[in-house]
């Protein structure tokens, strides 16, 4: 069964049409890449796809159910996680409890168990932590626990920002240029989690700049340009096709299509 | 040594305070000032809670306090309750009500948030003033002894009236700060710690930020309701004052100026605020100026509050 599949999605920002009428489907254990270049829409879809806009047009299907503009909290107890492309970072904790709080919806309880320490509470809560312990090691933080989250590098955050993601144990996952920032090493770390991740049967929605990242990885391309999809299909069929290489080098994009 | 975690570091040092400090008392008036100390630093941890934690704000917390208080003053009288269910009864009160109003309150963000729970405030004060056939209007009312004091001497533990009140807030404050700091590592607490450092990232992890931002509000409510409770309760008496708008506004500097997101923090602020005007007194007019200088000067020199940035120097030169 599908899991995520987007139908004729649109928005209008003042009159502009940031979107229209994208279409795509993700399928368990898929990869699906949305490029473009800058200002094509990818992470206004992306904020379409997880509640944090209000579609103007289109539904948003996650496995069969409409899920069209609800809020994200919801989507997230339906399944659906994402990182972003400005990290969201709970900067005030410290690496273990970002990655703890990734464990609510698996470690909250009654809040009266919670206010006077009951076993229950601290049973969650012990269970949470075990889980983002080895959640943290994954991504090869664990040293790193119980540092201040606002004391680390950047490329970190981003690893931490996924781990965070993971621990909901989400059956869609949108990747909001999860490899910016970040050097060739921890990029290829970062490559074979989400390729892990997936073959675990998890459907994931990339957007990623980092060209050769996106054809190693994608099952599927889907190319944005001023809002609209131009094309898709698998990355070897892309690369080829006019109408991208256009978008891409085409004459006044061509200063805008590695940045 | 086993390693003190903050929880219990924190109730060790306030059990320590109120055990040892009376002994360095000159007069027995020292345990009024205490007790106040106390209940003040009760409606602040409920004040970290909800600004510390979770990161909203609130102006109108004593409109809460003034409840707890009245509901000692009238259930007795009205419906033949024991001030101690009195107590109880106000708290559920205070908690239904900051429920309906936190609803649709709640929604909103930093200022209007301010405004509207300072709305809230000035509402309670309005009816405890006007509704003089009940509440005695601006005058106040008396509130019934508790009589825990008589059952204590039956037992053969003779207190004065200022001796037992001190502890027994003291008491409550202990048990108070024990569930603050409960809830702090808690699922709950994190959730209201992840609402504080980002909404949006708040939301994508599953967390239902109106809902864990009312619970805030509501546990705080119960924390001002009971300390304006035992207010009126000591006193046997109260006035509309406890839900005024100076009430709600000495709560929050309170919190901040100790350390809005620690307990001992909060009830370090509560101490040094209900201590500093009774050491300014000799002053006269200008002991107004002078407490409001030495704010300002904590807020530009020392921004997370008195006590994070003490320790943060005391560590820095062990290093």
């Amino acid at each position: 069964m599908t899991l995520l599949s987007v139908e004729g999605l649109g928005i209008a920002f003042g009159g502009i049409k940031a979107v229209h009428d994208v279409s795509f489907r993700v399928e368990p254990g898929e990869i699906v890449s949305v490029i473009g270049p800058n200002g094509a829409g990818k992470t206004t879809l992306f904020n379409m796809i997880s509640g944090v806009y209000q579609p103007g047009a289109g539904r948003v299907l996650l496995e069969g159910e409409d899920v069209t503009g609800m809020a994200p909290f919801r989507l997230a107890q339906r399944g659906m996680s994402r990182t972003f492309q400005n990290l969201q970072i709970f900067q005030n904790m410290t690496v273990l409890e970002n990655a703890i709080a990734g464990f609510h919806l698996q470690e909250r309880g009654t809040v009266l168990a919670d206010l006077f320490n009951l076993p229950s509470s601290r049973r969650r809560a012990r269970q949470a932590e075990a889980g983002a312990r080895e959640l943290l090691a994954r991504v090869g933080l664990e040293r790193a626990a119980d540092r201040e989250a606002a004391s680390l590098s950047y490329g970190s955050l981003k690893r931490l920002e996924i781990a965070r993601a993971l621990a909901m144990r989400p059956r869609v996952l949108l990747l909001d240029e999860p490899a910016a920032g970040c050097n060739a090493v921890e990029t290829e770390e970062i490559d074979h989690l989400i390729a892990e991740v997936a073959a675990s049967g998890v459907a994931i929605l990339l957007v990623e700049h980092d060209m050769k990242m996106v054809m190693r990885i994608s099952n599927h391309i889907v190319v944005l340009d001023h809002g609209e999809k131009i094309a898709e299909g698998a990355p070897a069929e892309v690369s080829r096709n006019p109408a991208v290489i256009a978008a891409y080098l085409g004459t006044e994009e061509a200063a805008d299509a590695d940045g | 040594m086993p390693k003190l975690t903050v929880k219990s570091a924190t109730l060790l040092v306030l059990a320590v305070l109120i055990a040892v400090t009376p002994f360095f008392f000159p007069s027995g008036y020292y345990y009024r000032v205490g007790a106040l100390i106390f209940v003040n630093g009760l409606a602040v941890t409920g004040i970290v809670i909800l600004t510390g934690y979770a990161g909203q704000i609130s102006l109108g917390h004593a409109g809460f306090a003034g409840i707890g208080g009245y509901a000692c003053a009238l259930a007795p009288e009205y419906l033949g309750l024991h001030p101690a269910l009195a107590m109880v009864l106000g708290a559920a009160v205070s908690a239904v009500l900051a429920y309906l109003v936190g609803r649709p309150i709640l929604r909103l963000k930093g200022y209007y948030l301010a405004v509207a729970t300072l709305g809230f405030g000035i509402l309670v004060s309005m009816v405890l003033n006007n509704e003089r056939d009940l509440t005695g209007g601006p005058d106040g009312i008396a509130v019934p002894e508790l009589g825990l004091r008589g059952v204590l001497k039956d037992w053969g533990l003779n207190l004065s009236n200022g001796q037992f009140w001190y502890f027994f807030c003291g008491i409550v404050l202990l048990l108070g700060a024990w569930i603050a700091l409960n809830l702090y590592q808690s699922p709950t607490g994190r959730a209201l710690r992840a609402l504080h450092g980002s909404e949006v990232a708040s939301g994508t992890v599953g967390i239902d930020v109106a809902r864990v931002k009312l619970q805030a509000f509501v546990i705080s409510a119960v924390y001002a309701s009971v300390a304006g409770s035992l207010v009126a309760l000591q006193n046997k008496f109260i006035t509309p004052d406890v839900a005024g708008f100076m009430h709600s506004i000495e709560m929050v500097t309170m919190a901040v100026l100790g350390g809005a997101g620690s307990v001992l923090g909060a009830v370090f602020g509560a101490g040094i605020l209900t201590l500093l005007p009774q050491a300014l007194t000799v002053l006269a007019e200008y002991e107004q100026l002078v407490l409001g200088l030495v704010m300002m000067l904590v807020m530009i020199f020392l921004r997370e509050g008195l006590l994070p940035s003490i320790l943060r120097r005391l560590r820095g030169r062990g290093e």
